[in-house]
């Protein structure tokens, strides 16, 4: 019995960790579950449409929730990961509303955290053997 | 890059790529699924931005 649970523990505890690096990291994931093809691709194509959403003047929204639409852009945007925090601590991400891109660069930052989400979701899929 | 055409393009390239990479397992499915979910991108685009055209904002 004791035994059982401590491996339930461990099981849910990598599960965690698996979810977090792909998060973190776009494709991590797919790697770590040996789906080295499918971690590349991700790895390469996410953090390209987010670099991509920068050049061309995206904002990376506020966390400010008085406007709900612009709470929810941040949370999309979180959903890239690590470079999501690079960006901000480089001072990336201001926005140009001005720049005929803008709307663009927003739709490309929102679009590849909320689609680095979906990986984290495959991924948890994949390990739980449903995939 | 100022093309509007061109990142909408680029944009349904990297949404279809990680769309069918996520769904199918096969290489000539997913470049299948890849090249239809693109084509679909593009043509509605086009198809809506026509039907938008007579109608100033």
């Amino acid at each position: 019995m004791r035994a059982t649970t401590t491996t339930d523990e461990t099981q849910s505890g990598t599960i965690v960790l698996l979810c977090l690096a792909s998060w973190a990291i776009p494709g991590a994931g797919h790697l770590w579950l040996g789906r080295r093809a499918k971690g590349l691709i991700f790895l390469v194509a996410l953090p390209v449409m987010f670099a991509i959403g920068l050049a061309i003047r995206g904002r990376l929204f506020p966390f400010d929730f008085s406007d709900p639409l612009v709470g929810l852009e941040a949370v999309a945007d979180l959903g890239i990961g690590v470079p999501y925090f690079i960006a901000s601590a480089l001072g990336y991400g201001v926005g140009d509303v001005r720049a005929v891109t803008y709307e663009y660069g927003n739709a490309f930052l929102i679009v590849a955290g909320l689609l680095n989400l979906l990986v984290v979701i495959d991924a948890y899929d994949v390990m739980m053997g449903r995939k | 890059m100022r093309s509007h055409l061109m990142l909408l393009a680029l944009f349904a390239f990297f949404v279809s790529l990680v769309f069918a990479v996520i769904a199918k397992d096969g290489a000539r499915e997913q470049l299948r699924f890849g090249g239809m979910m693109f084509a679909g991108f593009l043509a509605a685009a086009i198809v809506l931005g026509w039907l938008m055209y007579p109608f100033p904002l």
